[in-house]
């Protein structure tokens, strides 16, 4: 019989109260993990989704947080859009020496809970995410005559049961004010999922979104109409075009990393008047630095806090129940185990017990994270999942025995310095 | 087999006065011997047999087991030697109530160090009638079944001399018997040394050899 028995059959003995401390402790410990894991998983998720191919933001003067929301998470309220030759002014005027690719994006429309973006096909074709390209689960990208074609992120597929071939009418803005237009969009693909806000992102041609009558700059809403219903469309003349922003890789000179050219650009553009140019990951460091790295430490010290509070309660409860079990510690020494062995035995049950209420805890943590991932990515844009870790949770198993062995040494003692000899006379 | 000399033993009163308990000459008991001890309350028995048990050391003399005299050990040494060479029955059975039967003898061998054999252990619980109650907690089982326990677990580290500390005081009449057939059997099979502390003269009577500790202890 091993002494890692005898220290449960001693836990068993105490059920009420064992599982109690166990509950405590596994509270403390869910705690922790659902704060570790939401920030772990969050923060590299945002950080890592920063980077979709391009490293800056090109788009109206303004919030350069705002912008970076925006355009990288569709998140926060729309930004002002920038005219169509500032695009022009990227691929082919006085920027054009710094640019590697440039996609423009149009942002103002949603389809249920799902953003819409007005792209070109580049969006898909020359941005990838995370070193990877796009890959389509059904269907294909849409072509740049293909006016009315659309591509929907996985989540968005999923959710609105939308397949290949399937139509949809997008609304102008969201809420309840929302005015669904009565132009429809195809979907030509389906995109496997990537992780990425694009999960949820509807992605639609460009030239498709300026020809919806609420969108034309060019003639009026009741011509603009009058066409539509008509069916004919012709692309809108460039000068009367906006985009939200445009996405630039910066260009590569033999061989040196596009990063290089960022400063120059970003610094040309924000001495100008028209639009300023971020840098996403620079933007989200910024914001994780100053708003969410100390709410995470101050999170972590109050659930730190609860897990020590439960390995007290563990004390608490082990050493009550010592007056209770100096004639069975007593008994023990008379068959033959030494002052160690049953020194051993107690801290053995407060690890036991630590390892239990943890382990609980960390499972129903990882459970909880997992219930609550549809909010998370209502509310993010990220998906969370059961089996999303981080590496500050290798730590909590050594923690938790260590905070075991320093809690369990104070009754452990008791144990140790238990007379035998007086105990054993004691009524049992 | 035990071999007491000049055992000394005594304790601190409330005023610091030391009280003497033992004062023992010489003791023996032999190989597979069976001895009773009997002694008024308070007398000491219960020391003497913490003493020979190693649970207690006395202030001076020798308690020699087996050949080894036992206060030269370490503490920790006497625990192993307890383990290994001694077997305990106590008034009160102290059967551990979180643990079965099966348990309770296996928890005896667990601290010897040599391993733990299963299947001795349920022989010996088969041996004493219980080899049908091996998973029954104490609180499930009878008094006199409690006290079988108590024998098979005194004896499952196979030791050379087994103490026996008023095993019938809380057994009814009708299975005092039983537990003295049961303890003199088992320990004669065994090839086990026997000193048996009991107040009944019904169950010192039918021992060859019975001593009263008033008579070899200056202390008394």
């Amino acid at each position: 019989m091993n002494k890692w028995k005898i220290a449960w059959r001693s836990i068993q003995q105490r059920g009420l109260a064992s599982a109690l401390t166990g509950f405590s402790m596994a509270l403390g410990v869910m705690l922790v993990v659902a704060v570790l894991v939401l920030h772990g998983v969050i923060t590299n998720s945002f950080m890592n989704n920063s980077s979709l191919g391009y490293n800056i933001v090109v788009g109206a003067k303004g919030g350069r947080l705002d912008l970076v929301l925006n355009t990288v998470y569709y998140l926060a309220r729309p930004v002002e859009n920038i005219p169509y030759s500032f695009y022009q002014e990227l691929t082919e005027g006085k920027y054009k020496q710094y640019v590697g690719t440039a996609i423009p994006i149009c942002l103002g429309d949603t389809y249920q809970d799902f953003r819409v973006v007005g792209t070109s096909p580049g969006f898909l074709e020359d941005l990838g995410y995370g070193g990877n390209k796009y890959v389509f689960a059904d269907g294909r990208n849409f072509k740049a005559d293909e006016f009315f074609g659309a591509v929907l992120g996985a989540t968005v597929a999923r959710e609105t049961g939308l397949k290949v071939g399937d139509t949809f009418q997008p609304s102008h803005s969201g809420g309840p004010e929302a005015v669904i237009h009565n132009e429809k969009f195809t979907v030509l693909g389906i995109l496997a999922p990537t992780g990425t806000p694009n999960d949820r992102a509807v992605i639609i041609n460009m030239e498709g979104f300026y020809l919806i009558p609420e969108h034309r700059t060019d003639i009026d809403l009741a011509t603009a109409k009058q066409l539509a219903s008509e069916g004919k469309f012709e692309p809108v003349p460039l000068d009367k075009r906006e985009v939200t922003a445009v996405l630039v890789l910066t260009a590569s000179f033999a061989g040196a990393p596009p990063e290089l050219m960022a400063p120059p650009l970003i610094k040309s553009i924000n001495e100008g008047n028209v639009a300023q140019a971020v840098t996403p990951i620079r933007e989200m460091a910024t914001l994780f630095t100053t708003f969410v790295d100390p709410l995470r430490i101050i999170l972590l010290v109050l659930t730190v806090m609860i897990v020590i509070v439960s390995g007290i309660g563990i004390l608490v409860s082990i050493y009550n129940s010592m007056s209770e079990r100096q004639h069975e510690i007593a008994v023990m020494r008379a068959l033959g185990a030494g002052r160690q062995t049953v020194m051993l035995l107690v801290l053995m049950e407060s690890i036991l017990l630590s390892l239990a209420g943890g382990l609980a805890g960390w499972v129903v943590g990882h459970g909880l994270i997992a219930l609550l991932s549809p909010w998370i990515a209502a509310q993010t844009g990220v998906s969370v999942g059961f089996f999303q870790f981080v590496g500050y949770e290798l730590v909590i198993i050594p923690g938790l025995i260590l905070l075991a062995t320093l809690v369990g040494y104070l009754p452990a003692l008791a144990a140790y310095r238990t007379d035998v000899a007086k105990a054993l006379q004691a009524t049992p | 087999m035990l071999f007491l000399k000049d055992v000394k033993k005594s304790f601190r009163e409330p005023d610091g006065n030391p009280l003497p308990i033992l004062n023992i000459r010489e003791f023996r008991v032999a190989a597979s011997e069976q001895v009773v001890l009997m002694g008024r309350s308070g007398c000491g028995k219960t020391t003497l047999l913490h003493c020979i048990a190693g649970i207690s050391k006395p202030d001076s003399g020798m308690v020699e087991i087996d050949g080894l005299d036992i206060t030269r050990l370490s503490e920790a040494g006497r625990d192993l030697f307890r383990a290994d060479k001694l077997g305990y029955v106590f008034q009160t059975f102290n059967l551990l109530p979180g643990f079965s039967a099966l348990e309770n003898v296996l928890l005896g061998m667990s601290f010897a160090g040599k391993g733990v054999d299963t299947a001795r252990a349920k022989d010996l619980l088969g041996r004493v009638g219980l080899g049908h109650r091996l998973t029954h907690r104490p609180t499930a089982l009878s008094v006199g079944e409690q006290q079988r326990v108590a024998v098979a677990r005194a004896l499952a580290n196979r030791p050379k001399l087994l103490l026996a500390d008023e095993p019938t005081a809380n057994v009814d009449t009708a299975h005092q018997q039983q537990i003295i057939d049961l303890v003199r059997n088992t320990c004669r099979d065994e090839n086990v040394a026997l000193l048996l502390v009991t107040h009944t003269p019904e169950v010192a009577e039918q021992f060859e050899r019975v001593e009263r500790l008033e008579n070899f202890n200056q202390a008394g």
